[in-house]
């Protein structure tokens, strides 16, 4: 079925009446036309080896066998560098587009994947249980205009994650699975109760999001051939499509990486940095990279001594991307300070990291962020006006 | 292994009058004490009348997976107590499923993962994982065949208060343990329930007891047991939970055995101060102590109303069946027999307000319709796919329910579930037609997953003809079966037979239980 098989099939008449004209009905200073990629870093990414202390005799010796050379590092600065399979990034480095926040974590870390990813997801205290989603619970507060498709979209997988409980948020794979899929939703009337409103009210927004995803922008830029790159590709025609999103959430899995890192880990890498360039060079042709803020996260990081196994077991604090046309590119957070591990042998954190929540939320929505977040953080500054 | 659904309540009610009377009475003479304790609660006039269609589908779509037409019929021609006492009394049996065969192994040490290489380890935690699917089939294989729906039902009702996930545990055997134990006390004691919980080895590992040891207190299982077991949040302080935690401290596991042990050395003897008491309290005290307070009957009675009667609790009702819950010692039959027979139950505002779960959806459509399955398979991932993965839930609070069962993917992945599922026999004669092929031939040509998956979906099968002949002389109770509510969108004027299911089946009411 194509986009005008669809259309007719839930009558288009129909459709018409459930998607407003482009009117923003915006509160005041929210901006949800300024887009925001978070990609996922699932398993657990190595900070360590993502950026290096390169200048840190103590990473040498907690890693005689993992540690990247300091002749093979791309070096950011007298103490850090990139591992050298992110190389592709180091155009937007020097373009100054770049943000690279160490020491990420929060306090009391919890070591398991499930748990931490909850505590990052619903952006909760260590010893805290929430629901909802950080974002979703952002957006509850300040909805993205009416004729947005969708709040958020999350690509390739069914895990909401951060989007998790919000009304307006759809997953999906490619546009075209999701059309397929969405004919079997029909616009419908009245609800009795507060349960069949809110199945209704996400029936409404599958078929707003439907009438106007399509998939058919051909860029100039190509994609990497792998799941990651198309996972971006398919980003990439949703912000062609013109839907209107705030948030799209991609995914990159097996950082989790016990045993045999350096191989494994250098390919996750180079996946992770290829796709981003891509994206970036995607959402420039049509002329939204200087409305895009993309940011990594991941459960933790791992632990700076390398185990028996060649590789690294489950850590805490760790270094993550922020990159966009009005990113400030540069160092950010503070170095690992690997004479201060803990009893389990892990790094202390530097940043919150719903200090970068609050960036997102006020700097570049100019939303409120507390409200969201359940307390205070320190914005970064790294949004240029 | 092809299993059809034995239908069970339909045998009933082939001895209904004086031989079940007399079997109901003999069988259970507590049944006496439960009218007494509950009957305050439904008035008068309902005693005596019958419960009709309406009700019935009401009664048995909370209380079991969705219900056949004929257990309907027969629990119409019942009054609210007979229907009530039928439903509560019916249960507490072990499964009938017999439990992977990998239950009657030894025990599997926990500590054997030590001292593996990487390789092995590797190896292990795939079996561990290949066991675990294995054990979310055997329950759903349980939920499909049983004759006790509401021992199920209780039974993930408690999976979902007392949470273990085996993605931590990582022990298939302590998990299938930990589900015999919910299981045996479904509808029994909770005061009960909550003292073998509490040391249970699953749970023991999954909220860290084992760690919690004289000097270096570990909370987490203090902090779980009154926030989320029995008093619920703003009901205790964060001192209480610190001297609770000293209580429990000593309560391990030997790893080799999967046993309970305390461990004295490590158990602080000293004095705590609990909710305001005060001695030299050890876990089971404190245990005791949070059984004593009433907020603990309270808090178990509005997640019983929220799992049975709708997401708001009206709390002159809880307040009736926490005084029930509590009078009897924290039984849960007839704490749950007064809930099901209470007026509130029955009111108009109440139907159709609760969102199935993913289980519900699948199991209560499978039973409803009686489909014949093979192999679980498809269940299970489809169950999961849609945010509820067996005995993994995703934190120790468990599912959050309602609501959110639904977003854009879950209701596409159901709508999507439902048009395959109601499409199995188009599907398997173009599969018939496809290169002449026998249907078992192109499963051979597939991977193993693939081929597993398709095996079992072609052995999915529903009688259409059959199934809506039920309806052949009323067609007005189909609709009555299938939704809680008058559908959203009417279904076409000349929509029948499978069509007309297909369309009940995909409208937003059915979503609703």
């Amino acid at each position: 079925m194509n986009r005008r098989e669809f259309l007719n099939a839930i009558g288009a008449a129909s459709v018409s009446s459930l998607v407003p004209g482009p009117a923003f009905a915006q509160r005041a200073g929210a901006s949800y036309d300024r887009l925001l990629v978070l990609v996922e870093l699932k398993g657990g990414n190595d900070g360590l080896n993502t950026v290096v202390p390169y200048a840190d005799f103590a990473y040498y010796q907690l890693r005689p066998r993992l540690a990247v050379q300091r002749d093979q590092v791309l070096q950011l600065d007298q103490q850090a560098g990139l591992h050298p399979a992110l190389e592709p990034l180091m155009a937007l480095w020097q373009g100054r587009e770049l943000a690279v926040v160490q020491g990420v974590g929060y306090p009391g870390p919890n070591l398991s994947h499930f748990r931490s990813i909850d505590i990052w997801d619903t952006a909760s205290k260590s010893n805290e249980y929430l629901t909802e989603g950080w974002l979703a619970r952002a957006f509850g507060a300040a909805p993205a205009p009416q004729s947005f498709a969708a709040d958020g979209v999350v690509v390739g997988g069914a895990e909401m994650g951060p989007l998790r409980g919000g009304v307006r948020t759809i997953a999906l794979t490619n546009p075209e699975q999701f059309l397929r899929q969405a004919r079997l939703v029909a616009p419908a009337g009245q609800a009795r109760n507060a349960a069949l409103d809110h199945i209704l009210k996400v029936e409404q927004n599958i078929v707003r999001a439907a009438a106007r995803l399509h998939g058919n922008h051909v860029f100039v830029t190509a994609f990497p051939a792998h799941g990651f790159g198309n996972a971006v590709r398919t980003a990439a025609q949703l912000v062609a499509s013109g839907a209107g999103v705030a948030v799209i959430k991609l995914s990159l899995g097996g950082f989790d990486t016990h045993s045999g890192q350096p191989a494994r880990h250098a390919q996750l890498l180079k996946a992770l940095a290829e796709s981003l360039v891509a994206l970036k060079g995607a959402l420039t042709e049509i002329g939204r990279w200087d409305s895009t803020m993309v940011m990594t996260y991941s459960e933790f990081g791992r632990r700076p001594r390398e185990n028996l196994s060649n590789g690294t077991d489950h850590g805490t604090a760790s270094a993550h991307f922020v990159m966009g046309g009005r990113v400030m590119g540069g160092l950010y957070g503070a170095p690992p300070e690997l004479a201060r591990l803990d009893g389990s042998g892990n790094l202390p954190f530097a940043v919150d990291f719903r200090d970068l929540y609050a960036t997102v939320l006020e700097r570049w929505w100019g939303v409120d962020a507390p409200g969201a977040l359940n307390g205070r953080f320190a914005a970064l500054d790294l949004v240029r006006a | 292994m092809t299993a059809t659904r034995p239908n069970v309540w339909f045998k009933l009610a082939a001895c209904r009058g004086r031989k079940f009377d007399k079997l109901l009475g003999g069988s259970i003479p507590a049944l006496a004490l439960l009218g007494v304790l509950g009957g305050s609660v439904s008035s008068p006039a309902q005693a005596a009348a019958l419960l009709g269609i309406d009700d019935a589908r009401h009664l048995l779509n909370r209380t079991s997976f969705a219900a056949s037409p004929a257990d309907i019929e027969t629990f119409a021609a019942l009054t609210r107590e007979q229907a009530v006492d039928r439903l509560v009394s019916w249960t507490g049996k072990p499964a009938v499923t017999p439990p992977p065969s990998w239950m009657s192994e030894p025990f599997e040490s926990l500590r054997r993962f030590r001292g593996m290489s990487p390789e092995q380890r590797k190896l292990a935690l795939r079996e561990v994982f290949q066991k675990g699917f294995e054990l979310q089939s055997w329950w759903l294989t349980e939920m499909l065949v049983t004759p006790s729906p509401l021992t199920e039902k209780m039974t993930l009702f408690w999976h979902n208060h007392f949470v273990s996930s085996q993605q931590k545990v990582r022990s298939p055997q302590l998990m299938y343990r930990q589900n015999a134990l919910l299981r045996r006390h479904a509808l029994g004691n909770f005061g009960e329930l909550l003292h073998a919980v509490a040391r249970d080895p699953a749970m023991v590992i999954y909220l860290d007891s084992a760690s919690n040891r004289k000097g270096q207190p570990n909370e987490n299982f203090a902090r779980e047991v009154m926030e989320l077991f029995t008093l619920g949040e703003g009901h205790y302080g964060e001192r209480d939970i610190k001297e609770a935690a000293r209580a429990f401290t000593g309560w391990g596991i030997d790893p080799d055995r999967g046993e309970f042990v305390f461990r004295r050395l490590a158990h602080d003897d000293g004095v705590k101060n609990v909710l305001g008491r005060s001695g030299s309290f050890n876990g089971d005290a404190v245990l005791d102590i949070l059984l004593a307070q009433p907020q603990t009957a309270e808090h178990i009675a509005a997640k019983l109303w929220r799992e049975f009667v709708s997401p708001e609790p009206d709390p002159a009702t809880v307040g009736r069946i926490a005084k029930v819950f509590r009078e009897s010692s924290y039984e849960i039959r007839p704490a749950l027999r007064a809930l099901l027979i209470s007026d509130a139950f029955y009111e108009p505002r109440n139907r159709a307000v609760l969102i199935k779960s993913p289980v519900e959806l699948v199991v209560g459509t499978l039973r409803q319709f009686s489909f014949t399955t093979g192999e679980p398979l498809p269940f299970v991932l489809s169950i999961a796919q849609l945010g509820q993965n067996l005995l993994a839930p995703p934190n120790v609070k468990g599912w959050p329910g309602g609501e959110a069962w639904i977003n854009s993917t879950t209701l596409l992945g159901r709508k999507a579930f439902l048009d395959r599922l109601f499409r199995v026999e188009e599907t398997r004669a173009m599969m018939a037609a496809g290169g002449g092929m026998e249907p078992p031939k192109v499963a051979e040509r597939m991977t193993d997953g693939r081929q597993r998956f398709l095996r079992a979906m072609l052995d999915v099968q529903f009688d259409g003809g059959k199934w809506l002949s039920q309806f052949d002389d009323r067609p007005q109770l189909l609709r009555q079966v299938v939704l809680a509510a008058a559908p959203v969108q009417e279904p076409p004027a000349d929509a029948q037979g499978l069509d007309l299911i297909r369309h009940l089946v995909q409208d937003p009411v059915y979503q609703l239980k």
